[in-house]
């Protein structure tokens, strides 16, 4: 398990103690263990001197800041208009059906999450994932589930 | 890269690199070096070429020959053919769907001919991770020419008059925002780029940033030597992971080859970028809300004025532009006003990139005048729709766009034609819809966007899309009555005349605009419950062709909810009562014989 303030501690020597410090403070959190727990919210308020609260107001707005736990992969599948015209359903049925959960939801093992975001920006090359910080243009089927398997043996 | 005496360039978009165009790179390196040729014919892996549907592209300069679709198995065949025989590789041309006839230069090509490329002018012909060759196509030459020979009054000057507009949505003159933000006293004054792309179907600046980053840097450190900042910050999308990487490897490089940082080229002008992420949240593209998220606050907009020119971040005048804007000041520096502004229409200057995607044949990125129809943005730059279906649509400006119809195709494409057609510029992405599409569906489908995205902070925008959701939601579900048009349009209205910022002032578009021009497609949906492009699956009656059935019990097999009777070799029937019109019959059906209605 990542050391949180360990973390908060590095993030504030780099960005400062200031309130714009805690947008790049959150990120590098989530960076780390893909989401936010309360007491990490906690501990980012009492090192910028901030209210727990708008830690997590600020955290709650934005949705690749997670406030609930998430796997280790969080899977993205584009649902924009582009992806779905190139047959985005497919994809996520796919996946649901290989990881054996619906969207929003992550796997037993704590491995992998899988949501939905709006566009990626892969308008030509859909269907489109991300995972983590990987993009996966020109998707089928077979090549989603080809791409999480192997993300299954990490 | 002229001590070579040739060039081959691979694209490295990420949609090329997607097809495998870094083992084409790889492979063509090889078969070079076996043939003892690698200090003669250089490999070099670009930025997007734009043509992103004919992916690996592959061009070989000086003789300007294009490859398409190109694997990494046909390096050999490249390398042995053209380059050591000077004989082009004929099945790996372009085939102009026109003329059926091989093309080989680019230039020659329908997709490039009609282009005119300013902001992408170096996606594609240099390696993004060196500077050298942005330098090498007059990288920093603009920001070299400012720093040493013109005041910041005379560089606004020349923006000014080349009439450009702000490139992100909103169209107001760039020239003006920087004379604003220049003019206004403080003790410190910022320069950002917003890098927040989201509309879907627009990925030019993330092109823009994987191509061409240095033409960002640069630019940035014009307007802040005109505006007097000395700090600048690009605000990028998380989900660009490559964009970002690249950005910040520019960045480093411009700081090695002081370009960046204190006493920039011996003038005393001192500037510096650093990135700031976003985390998915599409409001931040707005301004105000992109200020109070690097603030490190909820990315709510507030009301304007006062505009982030006079008032921005952490309260100091902020100069905040688009990446495509910015990639359009260096050349407006070089080549003059004058220059720029004889391109494009009265009232929109220059060039527009516009990001093509849909039921169009060529998908990628297109450059072209102001003022170009979109007739020959998606048929001849385009190649016409796909499959040989016929255009229904074109959905421009995102979701604060509206779709236009066959009628809108012979208008040339400015900021005002296209608000005074029911739609905008937005950040220029286009999505072709044919008779397949329902334009029904697809106003819910940008109304559910905006919806998600909507930060909440006004009740217009937070309740009023939701409900306008809710209408479009039960009309396609076949509980609409004639009365909702009227409700859509009332509604739409408000939220129009009352929500705090351009996204929630802009939301309804794209319902409005389908009201007007597909009245009889919701006519459709509300009067006869049926969804004419056949779409809106509850509206759709599934039924066994007797004279087609040979009774092979397939369809009932794979019925989920056993609504398909019949005996082995009779007909089957469907009880409707039962259908959930999921459509598995339909796919599993060898003969024909489910028809949907």
């Amino acid at each position: 398990m990542a050391d949180v303030q360990q973390i908060i501690n590095d993030a504030t020597k780099v960005y400062g103690k200031e309130r714009k410090a805690l947008m790049p403070i959150l990120q590098a959190v989530v960076k780390e263990k893909n989401y936010l727990d309360d007491q990490d919210m906690i501990s980012i308020a009492k090192a910028l001197d901030l209210s727990a609260a708008e830690v997590f107001g600020t955290a709650s707005f934005y949705t690749f800041l997670d406030t609930v736990p998430r796997g280790k992969f969080v899977i993205r599948v584009c649902k924009t208009i582009s992806c779905h015209m190139a047959g985005k359903d497919a994809i996520i049925q796919a996946i649901e059906q290989l990881l054996k959960i619906k969207i929003g939801e992550t796997t037993v093992d704590k491995q992998f999450t899988l949501l939905t975001a709006n566009c990626l920006g892969w308008c030509h090359k859909g269907p489109v994932m991300l995972i983590n910080d990987e993009v996966f243009p020109e998707l089928t089927s077979q090549k989603a589930v080809e791409i999480i398997t192997k993300y299954r043996g990490e | 890269m002229s001590k070579y005496k040739m060039n081959i360039l691979v694209c490295g978009g990420t949609g090329c690199k997607s097809s495998a165009s870094d083992l084409l790179a790889a492979a063509l390196r090889t078969e070079l070096a076996e043939r003892g040729l690698s200090g003669e014919v250089q490999v070099v892996v670009t930025g997007c070429f734009g043509f992103c549907e004919q992916g690996p592209v592959v061009n070989v300069l000086p003789d300007n020959t294009f490859y398409i679709k190109v694997k990494p198995e046909d390096a050999v065949t490249i390398v042995s053919e053209h380059i050591i025989k000077g004989r082009k590789v004929q099945n790996l041309l372009y085939t102009d769907p026109a003329t059926q006839t091989k093309v080989d230069g680019s230039g020659a090509i329908d997709f490039n001919k009609k282009q005119l490329r300013i902001a992408l002018r170096n996606c594609g012909f240099i390696d993004p991770e060196k500077i050298e060759e942005a330098i090498a196509r007059d990288g920093y030459a603009a920001l070299a020419r400012v720093l040493t020979e013109s005041s910041p009054e005379e560089v606004i000057g020349i923006i000014k008059k080349s009439g450009l507009r702000g490139r992100g949505g909103g169209g107001f003159s760039t020239g003006l925002k920087w004379e604003i933000t220049s003019t206004v006293e403080a003790d410190q004054k910022y320069v950002v780029c917003n890098a927040d792309e989201g509309d879907p179907g627009a990925f030019m600046d993330r092109s823009i940033l994987e191509g061409d980053p240095h033409t960002v840097i640069e630019a940035m450190a014009i307007n802040g030597y005109c505006t007097g900042a000395d700090k600048g910050l690009v605000y990028i999308r998380a989900e660009y992971p490559l964009a970002i990487e690249r950005l910040k490897t520019a960045i480093n490089q411009a700081r090695e080859y002081g370009l960046l940082g204190k006493d920039i080229l011996g003038s005393g002008f001192n500037f510096d970028i650093e990135l700031r992420y976003g985390a998915g949240a599409f409001v931040c593209g707005e301004e105000t809300a992109l200020i109070h998220s690097m603030e490190g606050n909820r990315g709510e907009p507030t009301f304007k004025p006062p505009f982030p020119s006079e008032e921005g971040y952490l309260g100091k005048p902020t100069n905040v532009n688009n990446v495509e804007t910015y990639a359009n000041i260096p050349p407006i520096i070089l080549k003059g006003a004058d220059w720029f502004s004889s391109i494009g229409t009265e009232k929109s200057k220059g060039t527009k990139v516009f990001a093509l995607a849909g039921k169009v044949n060529n998908v990628g990125l297109v450059e072209v005048p102001m003022g170009t129809t979109l007739r020959e943005v998606i048929f001849e730059i385009g190649g016409g729709i796909k499959d040989g279906k016929k255009f229904k649509s074109v959905q421009t400006g995102g979701p604060s766009g509206g779709c236009l119809t066959e009628k809108h195709l012979d208008i040339p494409i400015d900021y005002d034609n296209l608000i005074a057609s029911g739609s905008m510029m937005g950040s220029g992405g286009m999505i072709v819809m044919d008779e397949d599409d329902c334009m029904v569906s697809v106003a819910k489908y940008y109304l559910d966007f905006t919806v998600e995205e909507s930060c909440g902070k006004c009740s217009p925008c937070r309740i009023g899309n939701k409900r306008l959701h809710e209408i479009l939601d039960e009309i396609t579900k076949g509980n609409g009555k004639p009365d909702d048009l009227d409700r859509l349009r009332n509604l739409s209205e408000v939220i129009k005349d009352t929500s705090l910022c351009g996204l929630g002032q802009s939301s309804p578009n794209p319902v409005l605009s389908t009201l007007e021009h597909f009245h009889d497609e919701y006519m459709a949906h509300v009067v006869d419950f049926k969804c004419p492009a056949g779409q809106c699956r509850d509206l759709m009656i599934y039924t066994i062709d007797a004279a087609n059935c040979v009774g092979c019990t397939a369809c009932a097999r794979v019925c989920p909810v056993g609504a398909i009777a019949g005996e082995r070799k009779e007909v089957h029937s469907i009880d409707q009562t039962i259908c959930i019109k999921c459509g598995a019959c339909l796919e599993k059906c060898k003969f024909n014989a489910v028809l949907v209605s």
